[in-house]
């Protein structure tokens, strides 16, 4: 491992859940002037984090906890291996690994909230699971390879290779954010029982932890983001920096113009999503490969 | 000590109550009021709030879920009794299945008056809610040490 | 060298023991030490054929009575294939038989000349399969043992007859070392018709009218392969006059290797012909076990292996991947609507398949690395599951997944078997998914995007199923009562040995790779290429460690925490605990939460005709596309 994969995982270790907090409380900050409000502060998530981790700790089972960890312990190691430059197909079952974590945490009671938000959370997986694992394979049929360190060397961004790929990634990122249509199984808005059902049974330090891997999380989907933008040009980085935040805009606007959709409509709009510009997308490229 | 006062988390039940209160509440948190803007969420589960608001008279058949709501709840927890129903059973007191105010099953920290309760009120009473849970914060910290 | 003739013969005479000694005790005693000896005789070849420098070698059976016993057994395999279609009154069905075997008797004794070639060929491929038979399939009849003492216990409705089930058993191991070893598709066809008139009778074991109907369903489409396998041999006959597996590969024969392929598509249940094996669940469960994992359904698979180097690039190919291709993403969906466990496995079995079949369809190099790769997970952890499964309908009378609920707290020892199971089914960093990782690398080095959205797809739905079953296994239990672990010590041993194979063969998969994938690839191939690098395999590895390893420490690091437990939430109704809540009349009801099966749209009998017509269409016109170019 070179010296510079070293220090974008240090730096993610250590910066990206302030970060993704930061991110969090922009989010919150900018959703509250998209609805006219004043809205709290943008360092809210972290005050939150903060109170949960001093409440009392109460469970419904004791075992949840030790999933939860590992899901927080698993969403950083996906986040890690991305940063140090491995495969990016690897990160991403790495990534597929950490949300059946979720699940299974979730589940873990059994409880009629938890048990919804669990198989919603299972179906929002089956949607956008193609396209997370279509997005590695257009970064591989662009660059000839699945190496995060090597697609960031090369002399022209993917993006040029991937439009509809970054299209349908855009897509599935809304469910991945739990961002209004897609967010079915836990939203960050109106915290009311179904759509928080995931996370119904996850008390104080649970909870945060829960928010915590959240946070590297958004911090991860961010640098996939970036990963079609960068290139060996430093000046890419720039571009791939501002494109991030657009996006980052992007799913707050979304989320902010849009009502919940039901069940079907996610699942068939994000297939037909992917199958059309994920599908279409590569099939060019690989027949244009060969 | 950490400020805990800047995420009070809300639960919200309404009881036996006539919905002026109800509506009142859900008010409170639309953006003309913006409660949010002290850090104020609304949730839908006991185990994640920090206050619980009562909006509405105890009856018989809901004083078991009140008390049950407020065991899910982890401390420190604070009650703010919102609107003269759950303060004390309201204009309903006498009816024969209403037990009385919220501090009937569990007891209750604050006391919101009106009929209805005004939102402006309803914020008052929770900024002193907020309060009162640092306090209760501080003191639990103490009594572990 | 006489091990191999023995390897193949010794089944058939234990299978003739096993029908006669009606005793079960000694049985038993009997089966143990032939299998004992089954297993002891691969061992010994395994080793004289590494010490050898692991070279391909063939063998002449220069004896005329080898030939006559054959000859009679054909004949009289199509005697009972007929006497059994007219005592059910299935006479369309007998035809098949009987054209298929009078061809191949007209073929060897009467027919064009033939180019003499040895019957039995061993290379690294056989030897593979030899040892999955050998231990796994022993294995399984290990479990048996156990099982059907159990089966016959709680289903005192179906006649006892274990020495027949046995029997039939230990045929079908001997018929696999032969089909595995033959070299010349006469013998290949000929065990091929014992596999699968085998199964024919396993399936209808019970003779339940259900039985019945699923076995002779399991016959015609077997029996279809088989006719198929014949026509491709005469074919191959009349073209060149050749029989011997290799040359027609190599040689790049289109019609009979197109036969061939068809032939293994119904052995390994793919679309249109998967519907063979969910009838096959009827069976007692080790039968089913045997007949997923590490028999009849690899029989398909490995021939189509052996032709994969004929099928690259060509329109067979395409054909073979494109089903293969169909099946998997299909064959998961429908799963997701399953709640009878052996049906989701029986799905699952037919999905991966559908990826081996994907993979040895495209025909190159890294495909077949992934092929081989799936192909020896895939029949260990199925193995273990179907075991498992049993195990646990034996103590809890039910195979329904719902009922499963809480079963880590129930039956904690099997649920946690079955947990590796699963999570060595779809779980990074586990076996299949490292098979299912080289399978998405190689389709995109194959240029092949149709196959990528397949497997992308697929894997998804397979994700679907799989976390759902898990998630029921751990969550609380319905009912405290206590469930007494009626699972005997051999069917343990046979799932301990299945779950630390498992977990050797994800750890060992580097040297697995260097030694045995990669010299079968050279053997089929002439050249071999990993398709992962190792370095991603070591991540993989210690991704596996992790994933082991750090939920223990969660767990001891949590463990001392003292922490309050509070009910759970269901709007402040519990009746004083989790499982109850009192309703809107102020009583008592059990709270019961089930998985989502999406019945009104993934159902069977929504999705299964739709999915068989389109795939038949598919078949159909490929197949008439091939042989009509070819001719």
């Amino acid at each position: 491992m070179e010296m510079k994969q070293i220090i974008f995982v240090l730096l993610y270790l250590v910066c990206a859940p302030f970060i993704g907090g930061f991110l969090d409380g922009v989010d919150r900050k900018l959703s509250a002037r998209m609805q006219g409000r004043k809205g709290p502060s943008v360092f809210q998530p972290f005050y939150d984090v903060i109170k949960l981790f001093q409440k009392e700790p109460l469970v419904v089972k004791r075992s949840q906890t030790f999933l939860v960890m590992t899901y927080l312990i698993f969403m950083v190691i996906t986040g890690g291996l991305f940063f140090a430059g491995m495969d990016l197909l690897l990160c991403f079952f790495s990534l597929t690994t950490c949300a059946m974590f979720l699940v299974l945490a979730a589940s873990f009671t059994h409880s009629p909230y938890a048990s919804v938000g669990c198989q919603r959370e299972l179906l929002q997986m089956m949607a956008y699971e193609p396209m997370v694992l279509l997005t590695a394979v257009g970064f591989y049929v662009a660059t000839d390879t699945f190496y995060v360190k090597d697609i960031i060397g090369m002399d022209m961004s993917a993006i040029v290779f991937l439009p509809g790929v970054f299209v349908g990634f855009l897509f599935i990122l809304t469910i991945k954010m739990r961002k209004s249509p897609f967010d079915l199984s836990t939203a960050h808005h109106a915290h009311q029982e179904i759509v928080r059902g995931v996370t119904q049974e996850m008390v104080g330090s649970n909870l945060a932890l829960i928010h915590l891997a959240e946070w590297y999380e958004t911090v991860f989907l961010m640098g996939v983001v970036a990963l079609f933008f960068i290139n060996s040009n430093p000046v890419s980085y720039v571009v791939a920096l501002i494109v991030v935040l657009a996006t980052y805009f992007f799913e707050i606007l979304i989320d902010n113009v849009s009502a919940r959709v039901n069940w079907k409509v996610l699942l068939v709009s994000t297939w037909v999503v992917t199958l059309v510009a994920g599908g279409v997308n590569l099939t060019i490229l690989v027949l244009m490969h060969r | 000590m950490a400020n805990v006062s800047r995420s009070p988390w809300l639960l919200h039940y309404d009881g036996s109550s006539c919905n002026g209160c109800d509506i009142e509440v859900l008010a409170c948190l639309t953006p003309v009021y913006d409660a949010e803007r002290f850090g104020v969420v609304n949730t839908g589960n006991p185990m994640h709030a920090d206050i619980l608001l009562i909006t509405g008279g105890i009856n018989s058949q809901n004083a078991a879920v009140v008390e049950q709501i407020y065991n899910q709840m982890p401390n420190p927890k604070v009650v703010c009794a919102v609107g003269t129903c759950a303060c004390t059973g309201g204009v309903f007191k006498e009816c024969y299945n209403i037990k009385g105010g919220a501090d009937t099953v569990i007891p209750v920290d604050i006391y919101v008056p009106g009929c209805a309760a005004r939102p402006q009120s309803i914020i008052d009473g929770i900024v002193q809610a907020v309060g009162l849970f640092q306090k209760k914060h501080e003191e639990m910290k103490k009594e572990k040490k | 060298m006489n091990l191999i003739p023995f390897l193949i013969c010794f089944p058939f005479v234990v299978a003739v023991f096993m029908y006669l000694i009606r005793n079960n005790k000694i049985r038993n005693g009997v089966a143990y030490v032939s299998l004992g000896v089954i297993m002891a005789t691969a061992a010994f070849l395994l080793v004289d054929f590494i010490s050898n420098g692991a070279r391909a070698s063939a063998y002449q059976v220069e004896n005329e009575l080898v030939e006559m016993l054959i000859l009679i057994a054909e004949v009289g395999l199509m005697f009972l294939v007929v006497y059994q279609c007219i005592r059910y009154k299935k006479y369309l069905i007998s035809l098949l038989s009987v054209v298929q075997t009078l061809l191949v008797i007209w073929l060897e004794h009467f027919g064009p000349v033939i180019a003499d070639t040895p019957q039995l060929y061993l290379d690294r491929l056989s030897m593979l399969m030899i040892v999955i038979v050998a231990f796994i399939g022993g294995m399984i009849t290990i479990y048996a043992v156990g099982y059907m003492h159990g089966y016959h216990h709680y289903h005192t409705e179906f006649p006892d007859r274990r020495y027949y089930f046995f029997s039939l058993i230990f045929v079908f191991l001997g018929a696999m070392f032969g089909l595995v070893l033959s070299k010349s598709m006469l013998w290949l066809d000929f065990f091929w018709e014992v596999t699968s008139i085998c199964s024919f009778l396993l399936i209808g074991y019970t003779k339940t009218d259900e039985a019945i109907q699923n076995s002779f369903r399991a016959l015609w489409m077997n029996l279809l392969g088989g006719l198929m396998l014949a026509i491709g041999i005469a074919s191959a006959v009349f073209q060149m006059g050749l029989v011997d597996i290799q040359s027609i590969v190599n040689n790049g024969l289109i019609i009979p290797i197109a036969c061939f392929a068809f032939a293994a598509l119904t052995k390994s249940a793919q679309l249109p012909f998967s519907r063979w094996l969910l009838g096959a669940m009827v069976a007692p469960t080790p039968s089913s076990a045997l007949l997923h994992s590490a028999t009849m359904v690899k029989a398909g698979v490995y021939l189509l292996l052996r032709l994969s180097p004929a099928l690259s690039g060509t329109m067979t190919g395409t054909m073979v991947s494109f089903v293969g291709g169909l099946t998997f993403l299909l064959a998961s969906l429908l799963a997701i609507s399953k709640s009878d466990a052996k049906a989701v496995l029986a799905y699952s079995t037919i999905s991966n398949l559908g990826l081996i079949v994907a993979c040895a369809g495209v025909g190159m190099r890294q495909t077949i690395w992934a092929a081989i790769y799936l192909l020896i997970f895939h029949a260990v952890s199925k193995a273990m599951m179907f075991q498992d499964v049993g195990a646990v309908e034996n103590s809890l009378h039910s195979r329904n997944i719902e009922n499963m609920q809480g079963l880590i707290y129930r039956l904690p020892r099997l649920a946690f078997i079955m947990l590796i199971g699963i999570a060595g089914m779809y779980l990074a960093p586990f076996g299949m998914l490292i098979a299912k990782w080289a399978a998405f690398k190689a389709f995109v080095d194959a240029s092949n995007p149709l196959l990528i959205i397949f497997i992308a797809f697929g894997s998804s739905t397979t994700m679907f199923y799989w976390t759902k079953w898990m998630a029921k296994i751990i969550g609380p239990p319905r009912v405290d009562t206590p469930l007494r672990d009626v699972t005997k010590k051999n069917e343990y041993a046979s799932l301990y040995i299945h779950a630390f194979f498992m977990v050797v063969i994800c750890l060992l998969c580097v040297p697995m790779s260097k030694y045995v994938v990669l010299p079968i690839e050279l053997d089929l191939f002439g050249s071999a290429t990993m398709t992962l690098d190792s370095a991603d395999i070591m991540v993989m590895v210690i991704l596996l460690i992790a994933i082991v390893v750090l939920p223990f420490i969660c767990y001891l690091g949590t463990k001392r925490h003292k922490r309050k437990h509070v009910i759970s939430y269901m709007n402040g109704v519990n009746a004083g605990d989790n499982k109850n809540f009192i309703d809107s009349f102020g009583e008592e009801k059990q709270l019961y939460t089930a998985n989502w099966y999406m019945m009104d749209y993934l159902g069977e009998n929504k999705l299964l005709t739709p999915c068989i017509i389109v795939s038949a269409g598919m078949l159909l016109i490929m197949m008439c596309l091939i042989i009509g170019g070819a001719v």
